[in-house]
């Protein structure tokens, strides 16, 4: 049986999800995406001038295996959001949009009042949305009822390559959700992703680490590894961990005396 | 809501200044060592004692500012619309005493501009004039947004400071980001400096800020002018502004210039120098103090300098740039608000950009955003 991922209508080999931001030229961004093997590439709208056909950005990702996965990425509200992802479907043709709302300009912390809001709105537009989130499995349970496909909670402060330091609410929104779960934002090493997926995360979703390393190319084939193999560890299942050593002097040998 | 006078009020320019002097090498490396930094730590960091840490602070800023905005950097070029000026700056060129002709561009003439910059590739650009309120003021830049607004992703202004709501209607036609430099936070230096027309109001300068944030604009740009007063206690000063702008307009992006003190048609030359060495220290203990600060670097500093700021924690820069109405296109010949120092073309900036590995970003915003509002 083939351990694919499915989202809306569409089936995924890899989850590994990727990014396009941060890198030191178009060729080096593809040329890691595809030796990372991912098919869904997140493009900031803000980044690409969406109607010209020979934007930098956009040529380099044309190839079938790609999808391209638009964010709103600089909007503050729903209003905007809203607005961004209709851009992005009218010049871009797809109906999946990575939502965004970020008002904090700083740490990029999701706006959670007007994400719910603005995934409401969207479905109902008929989008597939895709919405980054804190790791609120409250937030998650309400996004899951207003329809949307799957959602992105974070594993540390976006850039901050720190890790899985949300790890025990994401372990309640994975054990809860009835949509793929996919960790965006904080992952910084392959043994992170790797991470993320023995706790039973449906995906993950990497950009600055990839585009920031010396080497992209190498840096994106060593997180399509940890990514496949976090996932053939979570479906192996793994050994419990113990939490006490065995003690020497056990306190309740009594009752077999 | 409050105001930043009264957190300026709870700093002494002179005890500051003799603090920053005392600094010992080992409150350096005490600070080096802690992760995050304060404010307290950022006196230490532009301190003379930190200069023999300046390869260490550039390596850490370096890696600071690569990990938050990639290996890229963000071009964008200024547009001077015009010289017409009532203040007397008495370091610039266009101050109302200088004799030099004044010219306020026309609708054609900014057209004319425009299409030039187009043509060298521009996406994100700055409109600068003097203070002029009657023929230069409000419904004057409303008209420029308007004209140039269909041309660029991103339209920024360095103009005289205005009122709340006069920044709110540009905001309305597609403004996003306001550059508003405080010259000096040292009131009697400033006075001296500032002597005539509406700039003289050191308050109401401090304050625009504020107006500002409560505007909701995108980005405000702060800073300081290196030359008029000790380039380390007014830096402090632009660090604690922009602490306490962070705080207050917590939606709004920032970033810092650091125009340094050039030969130009005016008076003063500058009263205290900024080396080179200074304003890399200064550069490094900015990007240590915030990670998210945008640095930008203006072609008043020469080739070289330009070269090797690339790496050292700047994140936009500007190229080619013309500091007369109608430098690019209408009038090359014209005066110059000041010298320029890099004068290679847009094209070479690009080159030795990439050369550096770093992409060069001409569009990081939508129009689409900014006419929501």
């Amino acid at each position: 049986m083939t351990d694919t991922l499915k989202i809306a209508d569409k089936i995924f080999s890899s989850r590994l999800f990727t990014g396009t931001g941060k890198f030191s030229s178009s060729q080096k961004m593809r040329d890691a995406i595809i030796a990372s093997e991912s098919e869904l590439v997140t493009v900031a709208l803000k980044r690409v001038e969406i109607n010209n056909e020979s934007d930098d950005i956009l040529i380099h990702l044309n190839e079938s295996h790609i999808n391209l996965l638009p964010n709103t990425s600089g909007v503050r509200t729903a209003k905007e959001a809203v607005f961004a992802a209709e851009l992005a479907r009218e010049a871009l043709g797809t109906n999946w949009i990575k939502l965004e709302i970020h008002p904090d300009p700083r740490y990029l912390l999701p706006d959670p009042i007007e994400t719910l809001a603005a995934a409401e709105e969207l479905v109902k537009k008929g989008f597939v949305v895709m919405p980054y989130i804190h790791a609120d499995p409250v937030l998650c349970k309400r996004l899951e009822d207003v329809g949307v496909q799957c959602v992105m909670p974070l594993g540390a402060p976006i850039g901050s390559n720190k890790g899985i330091v949300a790890k025990d609410f994401l372990e309640i929104i994975i054990e809860q959700s009835t949509v793929p779960v996919i960790v965006d934002a904080g992952i910084g090493a392959p043994s992170h992703a790797a991470y993320a997926m023995e706790l039973g995360a449906d995906a993950v979703l990497v950009n600055t680490a990839i585009a920031v390393s010396q080497n992209p190319v190498e840096m994106g084939i060593a997180f399509k590894m940890a990514v496949q193999a976090g996932r053939m560890a979570y479906n192996a299942k793994l050994a419990p961990v113990k939490q006490h050593a065995e003690a020497s002097s056990p306190l309740t040998s009594f009752l077999n005396e | 809501m409050s105001n930043f006078k009264d957190t300026f009020e709870l700093y002494d320019w002179d005890s500051l200044e003799k603090e920053i002097y005392t600094f010992s090498a080992t409150d350096v490396q005490t600070v080096l060592s802690k992760e995050k930094i304060t404010l307290d730590d950022f006196k230490v960091l532009i301190s003379p004692a930190a200069k023999p840490f300046i390869e260490q602070m550039a390596q850490r800023s370096n890696a600071l500012t690569k990990k938050r905005f990639g290996n890229t950097i963000q071009m964008y070029i200024p547009m001077y619309l015009s010289n017409e000026c009532q203040n007397i700056c008495t370091y610039c060129g266009f101050s109302m005493t200088n004799k030099i002709r004044r010219k306020t561009l026309s609708d054609a003439e900014i057209l004319k501009e425009v299409e030039h910059i187009k043509k060298l590739g521009y996406d994100h650009i700055l409109l600068v004039t003097g203070e002029a309120n009657r023929t230069v003021g409000v419904s004057y830049l409303k008209n420029a947004i308007k004209l140039i607004r269909e041309h660029f992703s991103n339209i920024s202004i360095e103009v005289q400071p205005l009122d709340q709501e006069d920044y709110e209607s540009l905001i309305k036609e597609g403004l996003y980001a306001v550059l508003v430099y405080q010259e000096t936070y040292h009131k009697a230096t400033y006075k001296t400096h500032h002597p005539k027309g509406k700039k003289s109001n050191f308050e109401y300068r401090l304050d625009t800020p504020d107006r500002l944030g409560k505007s909701g604009i995108h980005k405000i740009g702060i800073g300081a002018l290196f030359g008029l007063e000790d380039w380390r206690v007014d830096s402090f000063y632009t660090a604690v502004h922009l602490k306490y702008l962070q705080k207050n307009y917590w939606k709004t992006k920032y970033s810092i210039s650091f125009p340094r003190l050039r030969p130009h048609e005016g008076e003063v030359q500058p009263k205290v120098e900024m080396t080179d060495s200074d304003l890399v220290q200064l550069i490094c203990a900015y990007r240590i103090l915030d990670e998210d600060v945008e640095l930008s670097m203006s072609t008043r500093e020469n080739s070289n300098f330009r070269n090797n700021i690339i790496n050292l924690g700047i994140t936009s820069i500007s190229a080619e740039s013309k500091t007369n109405p109608g430098g690019y296109a209408v009038e090359p010949q014209s005066l110059e608000q000041f010298e320029i120092s890099d004068e290679r073309s847009t094209e070479e900036i690009k080159q030795m950009i990439k050369s550096q590995g770093y992409e060069v970003v001409w569009k990081d915003w939508d129009k689409s955003y900014t006419e929501l509002i």
